[in-house]
């Protein structure tokens, strides 16, 4: 199969690599460049563990073709901490309680993160609706409303 | 007074999960990594009468299409039935995998899969446990068959009787991580990361599989994804993945999809259940006859002790609790969270509002006529059982008593409010484990054992027990898990971890403070000469007499006047002689709010009190985390949970988190999860008992029992969906 040259910005280093047309965004971050941060959990777009932001906006990685995102701009969950800081949702998903096993997190962190860029004071709702494409088997989702939340209240959101 | 149990703590493990950093078993980094996908059979039963798998091997990429014409065969165990794969041409259950193609890429093995073509002599198969019942027959191992008193007599002559059938469908249950594994090989050893809640199950499985010690066989598992009880038993891919590997001479990586898992690793059996209770007209149970029925694979025999709780709930003098299975063309049903409690208890406890309504009793006060003070079971005394505290807890904290008894008797606008509630049981199990401390002369301790951390906060409990016992700050300590180069530990389930696990950790700091005494009474003018290690504790890394804190040695110095850069103790915690003269479970009490929306038959959980009494708590965040967790599953079994199979083809019809419904977050509202502890000195040296389990226990009754007061319509067939209401 004839791979496809891309060039893609992930977490702030651009790259520039081959992938078969039929390689997930997904498998290009796990299995190529070894950021397994983002997670796979159903490959059919269904519980959002793989969300990342494709310039800015929550993306499934799960059934986004690698090729698709030539010339895009890709940040995951290990693009969040800077300088060995944890982002305030990361902070606030930790202390909050807001997460068990860890499998769901960094795409809820992710929804969260996108909602807070684009909606720094979310209500209750807003909250619900920008995560409701990521499901949790572990915590019932009462704390993870709760680590959005508080994220909200910390100081204003830095743009990156 | 103890500094870090009982006390608030954020997961220590919660900065590698929040980063990402986190590395579950598909993660791990290996050189030159071939990847396996499953090919799964069409049909539920039968043989394969030919497979071609020419273009398959032609496929680019494709390294080698492993069959049950060319993979070597496993090892017999006669201890050891669990399904492995690609052993012969028959065909056990729909989705069995028939081949296996490994590739140089994901994607090239998932392409090939699609090109080997099998053809099966199909033969005609069961699938539906309800067609089977003629069959249905005592598990072999003979438990739970004691009959108490004569109930049948007694249900005859009781002035007031009901009975009813209850039935619970197949659930799964999809944790968010698929099962995955990578093995390779290093001469005759090999070291597997896989998802498991046991890795010296795992271990013993694959040495025994491959006839191989099972000191050459390392299983790695530092992070799990959720597991719920689908990863306790040693599934078919970790022999598949290492018997790929070994052919191929190269490290080898599976990964279910999620389809896969719904045939994967069992399921929360077909359960059919009869119960009849009689009572006299105080309300006082006379006779309780509980009768079970569920499947089980053609192959295996499993079964989930359905009705085993039920039997010590209430005070009762005559009582049958029966579980049969029957043998259906499906791959074996395994533990899932509060396997046989929530689903004998959505039965008994269903039965009991059934009760509370043919005595006209509110149905709190008919549980507390029904009290049992003593385990009518066994007739043994409790360790401990605050259960009437977590009623009339919950109660309080609902406003239970504002509750009008008639059904249909509550409504706001279009939704019909509807109050129910339901008790909640699980054990107080502790399993032999062994934990390893070496404590450091710079401070720190490293602690080790190799249970699991499926998300329930293991990490941070033994953190904690660690940190108490050895005084030292948590930051100090650092606990790893999830590897058999660590002393031996339990399948983390059953909830019986922290029991167990936190005992050998309590039982290593013990060791170590003994270690410590001796040295330091070594020397003659010792402040400490003459105590025993029980009046001695550590404390910011002094040695110091409990009863007067100013004699003390300092222990780093100790050690370093011994050159001793660090010490070790390795301990193993049993069970104590004394559990056996108490019966221990951990109770709970659930109140449930429902709006039924009387036109549509839509169900709304809207209001959850749930009062949880389980010994000492360890870490409050973690463990509130836990019980909402429970309460969560309660609401997806009593509302969304089913999988469906399609009993023509044999074939689950809803793999995949589209159309098997699983919570999400518009499913919950208020949930309030409330402890009463109890101070068990009984039950383990840290009075802790179950809690993982018993969360969701009494939910789907509550729900029901919910929706019954909102509708006037008893659902005793499980989901509760619209359709049932309307």
């Amino acid at each position: 199969m004839r791979c496809e040259l891309i060039t893609i910005k992930v977490n702030g280093e651009e790259r520039t690599l081959a992938v078969a047309p039929n390689r997930t965004l997904l498998n290009l971050l796990r299995e190529d460049l070894n950021l397994t941060g983002t997670k796979q959990g159903c490959d059919d777009g269904d519980c959002g563990a793989c969300t990342v932001l494709v310039d800015g906006r929550p993306v499934l990685a799960c059934i986004k073709l690698a090729a698709q995102c030539d010339g895009c701009e890709v940040t995951t969950i290990e693009g969040l901490a800077r300088e060995g800081r944890l982002d305030r949702v990361q902070e606030a998903f930790w202390h909050e309680g807001g997460m068990q096993c860890g499998f769901c997190t960094p795409g809820m962190i992710m929804s969260s993160y996108a909602l807070l860029q684009r909606n720094p004071h979310p209500t209750e709702a807003e909250i619900r609706q920008a995560i409701s494409n990521n499901l949790c088997r572990c915590t019932g989702y009462t704390k993870i409303v709760a680590a959005v939340k508080r994220a909200a209240t910390f100081a204003e959101f830095t743009q990156r | 007074m103890a500094r870090y149990i009982g006390k608030e703590m954020s997961r220590v493990e919660g900065i590698a999960k929040v980063t990402g950093r986190a590395k579950y078993a598909a993660e791990f980094r290996v050189p030159n990594l071939a990847y396996g996908f499953i090919v799964s059979s069409s049909i539920a039963k039968g043989t394969i009468k030919s497979i071609d798998t020419r273009e398959a091997e032609r496929a680019p990429g494709v390294i080698r299409v492993f069959t049950h014409l060319n993979a070597p065969k496993f090892r017999n165990d006669p201890q050891d039935r669990s399904f492995r794969a690609l052993q012969s041409d028959r065909i056990y259950f729909n989705m069995q995998p028939v081949a296996l193609v490994v590739a140089e890429t994901y994607e090239q093995a998932r392409y090939a899969s699609r090109l080997v073509k099998v053809d099966y002599n199909a033969e005609k198969h069961q699938t539906d446990t309800e067609a089977l019942l003629a069959s249905a027959r005592d598990p072999s191992h003979g438990r739970g068959t004691r009959v108490r008193g004569n109930p049948e007599v007694a249900l005859r002559e009781a002035p007031v009787k009901v009975e009813a059938e209850y039935r619970i469908p197949i659930e799964h249950h999809n944790p968010m991580e698929p099962h995955a594994a990578i093995a390779f090989w290093e001469g005759d050893r090999l070291t597997i990361f896989d998802k498991t809640q046991g890795v010296y199950e795992v271990r013993r499985h694959l040495a025994s599989s491959f006839g191989i010690p099972e000191e050459d066989v390392t299983v790695i598992s530092p992070f799990v994804g959720g597991a719920f009880g689908s990863a306790l038993r040693p599934n078919y891919y970790p022999t598949l993945t290492a018997m790929a590997a070994r052919e191929l001479k190269r490290p080898v990586k599976i990964v279910y999809t999620r389809t896969q898992m719904f045939a994967g690793h069992g399921y929360r059996p077909y359960t059919i259940q009869r119960v009849a209770l009689g009572a006299d007209r105080s309300g006082k149970l006379t006779a309780i006859i509980h009768e079970a029925v569920h499947n089980t694979s053609s192959f295996e025999e499993f079964d989930d002790n359905t009705t085993g709780f039920a039997r010590q709930v209430y005070a009762c003098p005559n009582l049958r609790a029966s579980l049969k299975i029957v043998s259906t063309d499906l791959h074996t049903p395994t533990w899932m969270r509060a396997p046989g409690a929530v689903s004998g208890m959505f039965a008994l406890e269903s039965a009991m509002d059934e009760l509370a309504y043919a005595l006209k009793i509110d149905p709190l006060q008919l549980r507390l006529i029904n009290y049992a003070e003593t385990d009518p079971e066994s007739g043994k005394p409790w360790s401990s059982k605050a259960l009437r505290e977590c009623y009339l807890l919950g109660a309080k904290k609902f406003g239970w008593e504002k509750r009008k008894f008639e059904p249909r008797s509550m409504r706001d606008g279009e939704w019909l409010i509807g109050w129910g509630m339901a008790t909640g049981v699980w054990g107080a199990f502790q399993a032999p484990a062994a934990a390893r401390i070496t404590l450091r002369a710079d401070g720190t301790a490293h602690v080790v054992s190799a249970t699991s951390d499926i998300g329930p906060g293991t990490y941070t409990a033994m953190t904690i027990i660690a940190a108490e016992f050895l005084g030292l700050k948590p930051e100090q300590i650092k606990f790893e898990l999830g590897d058999t180069r660590f002393p031996r530990a339990p399948l983390e389930g059953g909830s019986m971890t922290t029991a167990s696990v936190g005992s050998a950790v309590h039982g290593a700091a013990m060791a170590i403070v003994a270690r410590l005494l001796d040295l330091a009474n070594r020397n003659e003018d010792s402040p400490l000469k003459g105590a025993a290690a029980s009046d001695v504790e550590l404390l910011d890394g002094r040695l110091q007499l409990k009863s007067d804190p100013s004699r003390y040695v300092d222990a780093f110095d100790l050690m370093k006047r011994h050159n001793l850069n660090e010490i070790t103790e390795t301990f193993e915690a049993r069970p104590s002689r004394e559990r056996e003269d108490y019966a221990m479970l951990a109770h709970g009490a659930q109140f449930v709010e429902v709006k039924v929306h009387s036109e549509l038959g839509i169900v709304r959980v809207t209001r959850i009190v749930e009062v949880t009494a389980c010994g000492r708590i360890v870490n409050p965040k973690t463990a509130h985390s836990q019980e909402i967790g429970g309460v969560v599953w309660g609401i997806g079994m009593a509302l969304q949970e089913a999988t469906e199979v399609d009993h023509r083809y044999g074939r689950i019809v809803n793999p995949n988190l589209q159309h098997y419904h699983v919570p999400v977050n518009a499913d919950v509202l208020e949930v309030e999860t409330i402890f009463v502890e109890e101070d068990d000195k009984i039950v383990n040296p840290l009075g802790v008992k179950g809690m993982g389990e018993l969360g969701m226990v009494g939910i789907p009754a509550a729900i029901a029992n919910a929706v019954f007061h909102a509708t006037g319509k008893r659902i005793r067939e499980l989901p509760i969906t619209p359709d049932k209401l309307l």
